[in-house]
């Protein structure tokens, strides 16, 4: 391997472990399980793409690299699909929000109603 | 297959094994304490995510591809628990 594609895969490496961490101090700061959703299912999923990508230029476009493009694609897809089924679970749940500033779009379309009337 | 990295990029690599496998652990305070049942299904998630780039990273670090598919298969796994579990909860039941 030369210097450049070291290089490389030690940047990534250090972009991915940011992004990580950022993800789990989301996780474990953010006062609402729909903020930590978001934060985590954000920020974990680019780390954890960058990681695979520093594995992408390590390995080259064979075997393990090819390998690392597929779990690329694998979690910018399942990603979302996880957290939506989390938030809508929760809704189901009948867990609040956080504060009393936001609140689910049908109560806000009724109170327009109300007012123009 | 590609030789071991050595100097920096090596040292780096074994700096971000060591973040990660904190951060997994400090996951699993959220795990224990969550308020919410949703709460510890995202702190799960996490957790599946953080092992999945802790295989890519002993991938690098030892030099074997085979580890790389190790980790598809733990994100596949991941994937299918959050999923039967945000069914679990709120349907009581998995398959109707």
């Amino acid at each position: 391997m030369n210097v450049i594609q070291q290089a490389v895969v030690a940047a990534l490496v250090v972009v991915g472990s940011f992004f990580l961490l950022v993800g789990t101090i989301g996780l474990l700061r953010l006062p609402d399980v729909y903020n930590r959703m978001h934060a985590t299912s954000k920020a974990t999923t680019l780390g954890a793409a960058s990681i695979f990508l520093a594995g992408f230029v390590y390995y080259g476009p064979e075997n393990a690299g090819l390998t690392s493009l597929v779990g690329i694609l694998f979690l910018f897809i399942t990603a979302p699909t996880g957290a939506h089924l989390i938030s809508r679970s929760a809704e189901k749940m009948g867990i609040p929000f956080f504060g009393d500033q936001v609140t689910w779009p049908g109560d806000n379309d009724e109170y327009d109603a109300s007012n123009g009337d | 297959m590609a030789s071991e990295l050595a100097g920096v990029p090596a040292a780096v690599i074994n700096v971000a094994l060591v973040l990660v496998s904190a951060l997994t652990l400090l996951a699993g305070y959220r795990v224990i304490k969550g308020p919410t049942v949703p709460d510890r299904v995202v702190a799960l998630d996490t957790i599946a995510t953080n092992v999945v780039a802790i295989a890519v990273l002993f991938a690098l670090q030892r030099g074997r591809g085979l580890f790389v598919t190790v980790s598809l298969v733990l994100a596949i796994i991941g994937f299918i628990s959050t999923i039967a579990v945000s069914q679990y909860v709120v349907e009581g039941d998995i398959i109707e």
